[in-house]
Formats: structure tokens, sequence, C-alpha cells
């Protein structure tokens, strides 16, 4: 236990005041803090993307960040995705073409997706496979995956 | 309209797409959390536990008359084991737990975790069934004669003069790494306390919530109904969130005994040093074939790795007795000879995992099949074809009945989609460049569905099998369907919903799937084996027929119709070939609210109760696999996969085929890159997902997905159960292929995974031994 730091979050456009320790992660922040589960703890140790969220538009592992380095960032969840009860493309076509099972990637998987393709909507064919490998997926054998975020790029482009 | 048969959108899908879902983790927010100090040593005697002053830290020594698990089958090979939920005096693998921490919080637990002393002597340990099985191999267990805790033995038609007739006899070994089901998130549990009842919630991230409630009241000695058992959405299971956790009953102990809620999460280490472990598998197989290329017999002897501990319900009996009785598979010869052993190990416990045994047994079966085709200059198909069940039902050489399935029929299917002739082509004139392509086949039977009938046959002490339904119409004439089945990923709430719906005559999104919570659903043994939708599925179709047989006397009532005259259609009782009707929602209402309408001796309300236990059916399904090997780095590259699938009637074609989708991918880790490694003295060295490599989407391929569909009266919906296929077949395809395509250098593949570096060594043996 060390001495616990007072600091602001900006998540989702929303300001969180939060008081923690300078070991805390960003993902456990967001989770406990914030109280936004909706990023999910796969490994904790950086391999897996189920934590992956957006820091200043960028895909990152919130495991593998503390809370303390990330004032004055603009952060984005999963549950940021959707505004007014209207679903994001990418939310749509993982519906669409079954892109879940169990479903406990797919909020990484959302982040990873809209910073690639916000970062460069043209993505497609084996640039996008890798960097859709960044993340795992056990339920579904990733290919409804691909087609999801593929449908969904052919939208955001519009 | 009819909605089986449409791949309609899950119903499961708006919660998780939007992080509205919650998962084990996010209900622990409010909780005290527990930490756990875990064996650093594969076997000791455990002479003191120091811990901080000030720490709430627990032993066994505090856990008074909590009981031991003690999983049994009843049969006379069978050793069974006392489990502590603690270690007493001895620890019998890395990461058992010892003791635990309660903090509050996650972080404070683990830092007084860490500084908890276990002062263990260390004793000789075997970390491998070879070594195990070793005359004078040190016991796992005190006061057993071996280290052979389950055997199987079958001997069957004439074995003997078999192998004497026999124009080829031919020996195969297979041997499987070990894995783990790696659900992406890990175990946990929750156990709140109510203020006010005293009783305990324990929220658990289960595949079997039920059971799990039965055994933890059972070890604390409290009736059941003082525990509610709720499984929240689950992350991922495929078998090893059906095993008990201890763990999950020390939490629900801590709780009542500090009188608040406590959580356990466990991380991604635990998951790989303390959950359950599976496959480890090391066949040996005698074949005996006819001058025609036909199978008339198989020797096997097959030893599986079960861990140190028995798991409950299933016990460490499930992968080593499933192999001796379904080795057959889908070949038909009648003189079979197997000795099956289950050894004990200083390793982690094993669990069911996906396929359970048939992923292995499969494999050897079909590099039998591969080996023997090109012993007799045959080709791979043309071996199958001679040789695969024809008529049903069949009687397999171990007493197993297969229903109608369509063997052949997906063989030849494949074989097409794939166009040999145009592939053998190509792989010559690659050849010819130094590359090596490969192709290879599985076929195979996925037993599903099977009820009490069936498991009664293991003799286990906890016999699962059916499922009942709690189907009720509320007032507002919406469907609310209560399982004992437990989803986590599966899509059983939108085909369930689309099968009620199409009786009842109503919209699936009228049809609320109750699942996973014991106050709310009628005892039940959840979601594993491939059942669900069969069994499950079974029980709501024969509940969904009573409660629409309800519908219609009422509406007759409300009509003044005979009930043969009325149909129940888009949301509407109608008298046929009039316009006269009302609506469902309106039956409902009277149903309740005006039971004095209906007809004397009707009962009031809208609720139908349904049980189905049927004794199983079998799926069938054959895969094939176009691979690429770099020969300089033992590289497999996978060109293609095709699946000619045959689960009977499929409900919703979108959700079956990502069943196969994600079995396959599965399959695809078993044969080349997923492998839990223990050293000589019993350490786990991998225990990170830098260590255990499960496929990322560039490994795996787009999987081609044909289906037929035969329909038998073994399922009463004529859906058969298809969870588990894709992981049994993918394997055995996959290495076919690759030993397929290193034929040229006489490689012929038998472990698995077949990994780069064993790809390479291979290559460099068969090299030195040809040169």
């Amino acid at each position: 236990m060390t001495a616990l730091r007072d600091i602001t979050l900006l998540v989702n456009g929303q300001e969180y005041a939060v008081r923690v320790e300078p070991r805390k992660t960003l993902a456990d922040t967001i989770r406990e803090d914030c109280r936004l589960t909706g990023t999910h703890l796969g490994c904790e140790h950086g391999v897996c993307g189920a934590c992956t969220i957006l820091v200043d538009g960028s895909p990152v592992r919130s495991c593998l960040l503390f809370a303390v380095q990330c004032e004055g960032v603009e952060i984005e969840t999963v549950e940021g995705l959707a505004s007014d009860g209207v679903l994001h493309p990418l939310q749509e076509a993982f519906w669409e073409h079954h892109g879940l099972q169990c479903g406990f990637c797919t909020p990484g998987f959302l982040m990873l997706a809209k910073g690639a393709l916000e970062e460069d909507p043209g993505l497609t064919g084996e640039s996008l496979k890798e960097v859709l490998s960044s993340n795992l997926c056990r339920c579904t054998g990733y290919q409804n995956i691909l087609a999801a975020v593929e449908a969904a790029a052919v939208r955001m482009r519009r | 309209m009819r909605f089986v048969g449409e791949g309609i959108r899950r119903r499961e899908d708006p919660a998780l797409i939007t992080g509205r879902s919650r998962f084990i983790a996010d209900l622990s927010h409010e909780c005290d959390a527990v930490a756990f100090v875990r064996s650093p040593v594969a076997a000791g005697h455990i002479r003191g536990v120091e811990a901080p002053d000030d720490a709430r830290v627990f032993t066994a020594a505090h856990l008074g008359d909590m009981g031991s698990v003690v999983p049994m089958l009843h049969r006379p090979d069978y050793v069974p084991v006392a489990q502590p939920l603690l270690a007493t005096d001895q620890v019998k693998y890395v990461g058992e737990p010892v003791a635990m921490v309660v903090a509050d919080s996650r972080h404070s637990a683990e830092d007084l975790a860490e500084q908890v002393f276990l002062d263990i002597e260390p004793v000789d340990e075997v970390s491998s069934a070879s070594a195990a099985l070793v005359d004078g191999a040190p016991r796992v267990h005190h006061g057993t004669d071996s280290n052979v805790v389950v055997s199987g033995n079958i001997d069957t038609g004439d074995v003997d003069r078999a192998f004497r007739s026999a124009a080829q006899v031919i020996g195969i070994e297979v041997t499987s790494g070990r894995q783990s089901a790696m659900p992406l998130e890990a175990r946990g549990a929750v156990a709140i306390k109510d203020a006010a009842s005293e009783r305990i919630t324990l929220y658990a991230s289960t595949q079997m919530p039920h059971v799990l409630r039965t055994i933890v009241a059972d070890l604390l000695r409290i009736p059941e109904s003082d525990l509610h058992v709720i499984a929240p959405s689950v992350g991922g299971a495929f078998g090893q969130k059906m095993a008990l956790p201890t763990e999950y009953a020390l939490v629900v102990w801590l709780a009542r005994r500090l009188g608040q809620s406590v959580c356990w999460i466990e991380d991604r280490r635990e998951n790989f040093t303390s959950s359950f472990h599976a496959r480890d598998h090391q066949y040996r197989l005698e074949a005996a074939f006819d001058g025609e290329a036909r199978l008339i017999a198989v020797d096997a002897d097959l030893v599986a790795n079960v861990g140190a501990y028995s798991c409950y319900p299933v016990t460490w009996g499930v992968e080593p007795l499933m192999a001796a009785a379904e080795l057959p598979g889908p070949y038909d010869f009648q003189s079979y000879r197997v000795r099956a052993r289950g050894v004990t190990t200083n390793t982690c416990p094993m669990s069911p995992y996906r396929g359970v045994s048939r992923p292995v047994l499969t494999l050897a079966m079909e590099r039998l099949m591969d080996t023997a085709a090109e012993r007799f200059g045959i080709d791979p198909i043309e071996i199958r074809r001679r040789n695969l069940i024809t008529s049903f039902p069949y009687r397999s050489a171990t007493g197993v009945v297969y229903d109608e399935g369509s063997y052949i029929q997906s063989l030849e299917r494949a074989a097409e989609v794939i166009d040999m002739e145009a592939f053998r082509r190509t792989q010559e004139e690659a050849r010819k460049q130094g590359r090596y392509p490969g192709v290879g086949f599985s076929v195979f039977s996925e037993r599903t569905g099977y009820g009490t009938p069936t498991f009664a046959q293991r003799s286990m002490e906890v016999t699962p099998g059916y499922e009942t339904v709690d189907m009720i119409m509320d007032p507002s004439g919406n469907v609310e369907v209560r399982i004992g089945a437990s989803p986590h990923g599966q899509g059983l709430v939108t085909s369930l919903s689309q099968l009620v719906a199409d009786e009842l005559g109503v919209h699936p999104e009228t049809v609320q799937v109750v699942h996973g919570d014991t106050d709310r659903t009628p005892y039940g043994w959840g979601t594993f084996a491939s059942r669900s939708m069969v069994i499950s599925g079974g029980a709501s179709h024969l509940a969904a027929g009573k409660l629409r047989d309800s519908i219609v006397e009422i509406a007759g009532d409300i009509l003044e119709a005979a009930p043969v005259d009325i149909v129940l259609t888009d949301g509407k009782a109608v008298v046929r070939g009039t316009d006269k009707g009302v609506s469902i929602p309106e039956v409902a209402r009277v149903a309740h609210h005006q039971s004095h309408r209906l007809k004397p001796g009707r009962d009031p309300g809208l609720r139908a109760v349904a049980t189905y236990d049927p004794a199983g059916t079998f799926s069938n399904a054959c895969h094939v696999a176009v691979v690429e090997v770099d020969i300089e780095t033992g590289g497999v590259r996978l060109e293609r996969f095709v699946v000619v699938e045959d689960a009977g009637l499929l409900i919703n074609p979108v959700i079956v085929d990502g069943q196969i989708a994600g079995g396959v991918a599965q399959g695809i880790a078993n044969a080349l890159f997923e492998e839990i490694i223990y050293d000589e003295s019993g350490n786990i060295l991998t225990t990170s997902l830098l260590d255990y490599l499960p496929p990322t989407m560039s490994e795996i391929p787009r999987i081609e997905i044909h289906h037929l569909e035969t329909i038998t009266d073994a399922s009463i919906t004529g859906a058969k159960g298809l969870g588990e296929g894709g992981a049994i077949g993918a394997p055995a395809a996959v290495i076919n292929a690759v030993s397929d395509a290193l034929r040229p250098l006489g490689v012929g593949i038998t472990e698995i995974p077949a990994t780069p570096s064993r790809v390479r060594d291979w290559i460099r043996i068969a090299l030195e031994g040809a040169a």
C-alpha cells in the first residue's frame, strides 16, 4: 500500500475524480472506481487484448497502463460506443455477423477495430487481419469477427 | 411464419456488445477479496504455515468439519481419493491451495498472500504418466497399490483370430500434449450474504449452477435451500467450468464464517497452474486389416494422465473410460481389445474439455486409416469408404448404438468440395518447386445429447442426464422458459426461443429463456457435452406442446369452438377456416384473471412442465485440412479447412456454424500450438499467454461449412448436438494433412501439438535416417 493520489480521468466525455494508488492499473481503475465494467480483464499481462480501450483515439491495453499516467488524455471504452441508444456500426456488425459467442473478448475487439479503422479507414485484407490478430477470442474462430469488422468498415467509410 | 431454420440475430448480444453484461468480476465490488497461497512444489509434507499476525489467514486447520471432495465411480477398478479443500498435511501439485488470505481488496489480499510462508519439505514426485507407471515410482496417494487409479478393459469378438488371419497388421502410437481449455474469462466466485435472511447467494462462473449448489451445500453441511447459486454471464468455459473448484466452496465458507460478502477472482497464472487441465494421452494401437483393406480388429492400450485429484462430478474416469468405449468411432469392426488406464501424477487435476478424449481417439483412428491406405496403395478416401459404418442402427464392438448418420455421404461430399484430383496435380507441381502442401481427412462421430440412460452405464455416483423445462405464459401473454441448462455463449436463449415460438405460434421476442439461477429454474445439469439443444430443446418442445394444448382449450372456451378446430399462428388463436379468433395475450389474460369463464375442470393460469431424458444421438462430420509446411521453419500454414457436418435439423444455422468454426479453431490449436508443459520436477513452465499460445486470427483460415441434415427419432426435435465436433475432428485432419505434406521426406506425425520445433526435429531425424 502506497500513498493514494487524487486524479481526474476523462472517460467517454465524462470526468471521474478518483483516488488511487500509483500502482493501480488503468483497467482496474476504470472498472472499480469509474464503475465501467464493460472493459474486461482476460490475462492482466498485455497479451489477450480483452481490456483494449482507446487513449486519445489509439487502441491500448488498459492493463498495461497505470491510472496516474492517464490524466489529461481522452479515454474511450465500450460504454461510450453507442450514442443515445443508437449502436455504433461496429456493434451492429458484430451482432449481424455473429461476431461473438460468450462476448467476453467483444469490448476489446470493438475498441481495437474502432481505433484501427479511424486511423486508417481503408484498412482491409491481410493488414486488417494483422491488426485484429492483436486480440484473442476463444469462441468464434475469428472469421465472423473479421467479417463484422469488414462490413462495419464499409459503413464507417460512407 | 416459422422461426426454426432461420439465422435470426442472437437475443443475447445487445447486452454483450454494449458492455452492459455482468461477468463474475463485475459483481465483486462490494466484497472483501480472497487470495490463495498455493504450493510451489509438486509434492511435499507441510511442516507449517507462517502468516503476518494481523492478517486474516485461513488454513485447513480452520475448516473444522467441512467435508472433503470424494468424486465417485462405482466400479471395482476405480480408486476414490479424498481431496481436501485446502491441503492438510501434504501437497500434491504446484498450484494446490494451502492457505487463503482475506483483505479489503484484491491488491491487499495478494500483498498479504506474498507474506505467508509455506514451510514444505519436498518429497519425490511424478510429473508424467510414463514416470508414474515405472515400477517403484513414488505414489501420488498413500495406500494405493499403484498410480493407476481407474482402468477399463474390453475384449469382444475374436481379436487373436482376426490378427492371425490378417493380411496386414499396422501399429501406430499417438500422443496428445496437455492442454488448457483456457476460457478467456478465468474462474471466479462471489458470495454475497443477505443480512436479513442470512442466506448466501453464490455468483459463480460455472456451467452447472444446480450441481454446484448441491456439492457446496454438502461440503458445508447446510440445507441446499440456504444457498442460492447464480451463473452470471460466463466468459467461456469449454468444460473447465463444469468441475467443482474447491475455491468456490471456500468462498462460501468464508462468507459464512466472516459474516460478510467475499469474492475470489482468478488470475491468468492461477488459471494455468491451478484450474483444470485436459488431454495428455498416449495411445498405442495395433490394427488387423483383411486383404481388401477392411479393418477387422483393433488391440489398443490407452494411457491418460489424470492429474493429482479426481474431479467432481464426472471423476478422473471420464477421459480413459470414454476413450475405451468410443475408440472405434465411425468404423465397422467387431473384434476389439482395449486396456485403458487413468494414471495419477503430481500435476494439476483434469476436467473434461470440449471433445473429451475424442480429439485424441479420432487422431489415432484417422492416422491409422491414412497409414493403412498408404500400405495398401489406395487413397485416403477409398480406405474410409471401405470401412465406415453404413447401416443403422449400428451396434459398435463396445455395444454403443449409433442412430442414422451420413458418414460416407459426408466423406464423398467433402472429397467433391476439395476436388482431390486437382489437388494432387497442384501438389505434384508444388513438390517439384520444393514446396510441401498436403491434404488430410478426418471422419468422426460425435455422441451428443445423452441423458441418464447413457450416463448410468458409467456407474457415476452423480449421474447426470435429464433436463426439465418449466414453461409459463404470464397474463400479458409473454412466455417464460425456465431451464436447468446453463448456456454461456452457445446462443441457446435465441435457439430455444425460436423453437418455442414455432410451437406456440408467437414471435421469439415474446419468449424469455431464464437460466443460470437456482431460485428461478428447475433442477438440471447445466450445459456441457453437446447436450443443451437436444435435451433442453427436447424438454422445451414437450412443455410447449402441453402449453399449446392448454392455450387451445382456453381459446376454445372463449371462442365457443372445439379445441381441435383451433390453430395458433402469428400471436393469435383462430378457428380453422374462419376469421374468428382471439389474440394469445387475451387468452392469457382470461386464463389468469377470468378463470371463471373457463369450462369446469380446467386449471387457471398457463403453465407446463416437461422433462426429456434421451439415450442420445450421434452427429457426424468429415473435416478436410489443406496445409503447406515450410520445412525450413517447421511452420504449418492452413490454406483451407472444409467441414461437412450432419447435426440433424438446424434450429439456427448461423449459431450452428459459429459453434463449428469455434470448435475447429480449438482443434487447430490442439494440433499445432497449445501445450501445457511441466518440467521433470513437476514445475509448470507455461504460466502465461507468452508461453501458452492460443491461435490468433492470423492462424485460423476461413472454415468452409456444408451441411447434411439426417433426421432421426433419437432426438425429439430432430436437432443433434454439435458443440464439440469442431474440436474433435480438426486435430486429425490437420495432422493427416501435415503428414501428407511431409510424405516425400518420410515423416508421419503421431504427436500433437506439431509445433515448428517438433516438425523440424522430425524432418531432421527422417533425413538423417534416410542418409
